[in-house]
């Protein structure tokens, strides 16, 4: 019983975190409808980011995160207005070619990092990373607290810039109805690249957390493909709320198998969840 | 009369194509040609084999690493239980795949887009991992296999592995032909431009789409099921790898999924640069160079090699080819 409930517990630690990875996903591809694969990549080349910060400046891995966010949030515009012009722009097949594009990008970042640092898991090095707070029968490690309280707060922070704020009521106007918005007056391609450039941009610090949690390595985006399509999905396209709790139903769900199958089965139980979801109720828990 | 005549043309190549394989493996002594061109000959197999899903009806399947290593392992498991011969192991690899592909195609086929393409990535990584749990096929560690002796033309079993995928790239072909100019694949097109107006005019949607994701897997496992034999090992990474759905992909859109000439193409000029990147650099760069060769054909030349070629002969005569 205390074995089950020690998994809960990391289940939901777990769960914050898979948030913070997966509520970038839930704007761009829950919002704004692009098939983003490449997310996770993104995500892992974040980490790797931070990894070489914080091995040649010895520079705190979240601070390392926020340093390297400015220049993902570059990169999404950039990606964005490369996916618009030779896709959405011109309809027709757009979604097969669009899918092939970022399948394709997805690879690309995976042999660049394989080329730049070999295959073998990195890690960083922080104050509250190697040790764990003890209550009572069971352990939780402080860098599992850490990423927990940080992803909360960033997935907390973006929903309430997406309701709050100008900028983000005018991503939630483009996300339902681009044509009324366009006779507004706004341009919905600027509010859309602006909306892309944010969601790869929180993955500075969600590619901190990854590597805080745990050593990564090039090929890790494949499982995660896995995890943040499973919370998106789950959650209900775009639904921020929606994603907080799918991923912790997710964490929590991934924590108890892993406590009793054991971790030879942990890469399919997302896989699992998404197929099952997509089959019983493809709108998700919060579904528009 | 057209019609015929092409058809006459067409068997007449693949007759050359057979005596060319055949010969070569009694002639040519080295055995690297063979080893190289096997793996090319698997890409052909497997690009054409996706383009029928892939191409035809614009299902972008990312799961041919699931039929792959099904395929693989059907071989395995069955050799390892009856030893039984390759011929039958391609078939039951076969039957198994299209199995699985009318499993796979009922439960994804009426997701859209970029749902079908993450299903078939969880399909493949689920497979994956009960394989990776099954113990009687060595599980995670793998497992070794002997090559039982070789048959009578040959004097070894590469050669006879070469000649073996050249049998099953023309059958893969003959099927991707018939699919294309059959009602099936005029059924899958019109799907493909626009599904809700294919299904409001009649075209059986759903049976089209489990029929194509049958023959595909099919092919697909049929391909993969030669491959333990050829590495004389078997694993559950690297038979699932995620990179065989890549090459299968990235080979048909680069060449053009109008046509089944064009996977044929993508994965002769991108197969053959793999083997000699293979060679002089490393694998890794292999991986690379087809991702940018996805992306800029994906951004640049939506209709692959094939639509640089045909329509447009200008394009041929400003020798960009």
């Amino acid at each position: 019983m205390d074995l089950l409930l020690g998994a809960v517990v990391l289940g939901v630690l777990l769960g914050c975190f898979y948030a913070a990875v997966s509520v970038g996903l839930s704007v761009s591809f829950g919002l704004l409808d692009v098939p983003h694969v490449a997310h996770p990549a993104f995500l892992v080349l974040a980490s790797y980011g931070v990894y070489q910060l914080n091995e040649s400046y010895d520079i705190d891995p979240l601070l390392a995160g926020l340093a390297i966010t400015p220049l993902f949030f570059l990169f999404g515009l950039l990606a964005y207005r490369v996916y618009y012009e030779t896709f959405e722009r011109r309809g027709s097949d757009a979604a097969v070619r669009g899918i092939a594009f970022f399948f394709g990008i997805a690879f690309i970042i995976e042999v660049l990092i394989i080329l730049q640092f070999g295959v073998d898991q990195r890690s960083v090095s922080a104050t509250y990373i190697g040790k764990s707070w003890r209550f009572g029968e069971f352990r939780i490690p402080i860098r599992q607290l850490v990423a927990f309280a940080v992803a909360l707060a960033l997935t907390v922070l973006l929903a309430v810039y997406l309701s709050k704020t100008f900028m983000g009521r005018a991503i939630r106007a483009v996300a339902q109805d681009e044509e009324a918005l366009r006779l507004m007056g706004a341009n919905p391609v600027r509010i859309k690249q602006f909306a892309f450039g944010i969601a790869t941009a929180v993955l500075g610090i969600a590619g901190a957390l990854l590597i805080i949690v745990a050593p990564v390595e090039p090929t890790l985006d494949r499982a995660y493909i896995g995890r943040t399509f499973c919370v998106v999905v789950m959650a209900g396209l775009g639904s921020i709320s929606g994603t907080l709790i799918a991923a912790i139903i997710l964490g929590v769900a991934e924590s108890i198998v892993l406590t009793l199958f054991g971790a030879s089965w942990a890469p399919a139980i997302s896989f699992a969840m998404l197929l099952g979801v997509l089959a019983v109720r493809p709108q998700g828990l919060l579904g528009r | 009369m057209n019609k015929r005549s092409h058809s006459i043309a067409f068997w007449a190549a693949v007759a050359v194509f057979l005596v060319a394989v055949l010969s070569m493996t009694q002639i040519v002594r080295n055995e690297y040609p063979f080893f190289a061109g096997y793996v090319i000959l698997q890409f052909i197999a497997l690009a054409v084999a996706w383009s029928i899903l892939g191409g035809y009806a614009g299902y972008v399947n990312f799961g041919t690493n699931a039929f792959f290593g099904v395929g693989v392992y059907t071989a395995v498991a069955l050799f390892k239980a009856t030893g039984a011969p390759l011929v039958v192991q391609i078939a039951a690899a076969a039957v198994v795949g299209m199995t699985l592909g009318f499993g796979v195609g009922l439960l994804t086929l009426r997701m859209r887009g970029i749902f079908f393409s993450i299903a078939t990535i969880a399909l493949a990584i689920i497979i994956e991992t009960f394989v990776m749990n099954w113990r009687f096929v060595g599980g995670a560690a793998g497992i070794q296999i002997q090559r039982p002796p070789v048959m009578a033309p040959f004097d070894s079993y590469v050669k006879m592995l070469f000649f073996v995928q050249a049998v099953l790239v023309v059958i893969a072909i003959a099927i991707a032909r018939y699919v294309q100019n059959s009602r099936i694949g005029r059924g899958l097109q019109a799907l493909r431009d626009d599904e809700l107006a294919a299904e409001c005019t009649g075209v059986p949607t759903l049976k089209l789409k489990l029929i194509a994701c049958m023959i595909s897997g099919a092919l697909i496992s049929a391909a993969g099921a030669p491959a333990a034999m050829y590495l004389q090992y078997a694993d559950p990474s690297s038979a699932f790898n995620l990179s065989y759905s890549v090459s299968a992909l990235a080979m048909a859109l680069i060449g053009g999924t109008a046509h089944w000439i064009g996977p044929v193409l993508g994965a002769i000029l991108l197969g053959s640069t793999q083997q000699l990147l293979a060679v002089t650099i490393s694998s890794e760069v292999n991986v690379l160079v087809l991702g940018i060769m996805l992306v800029l054909f994906v951004v640049g030349a939506p209709k692959g090699i094939i639509g640089l070629l045909r329509p447009r002969y200008r394009l041929r005569a400003g020798g960009k080819q």
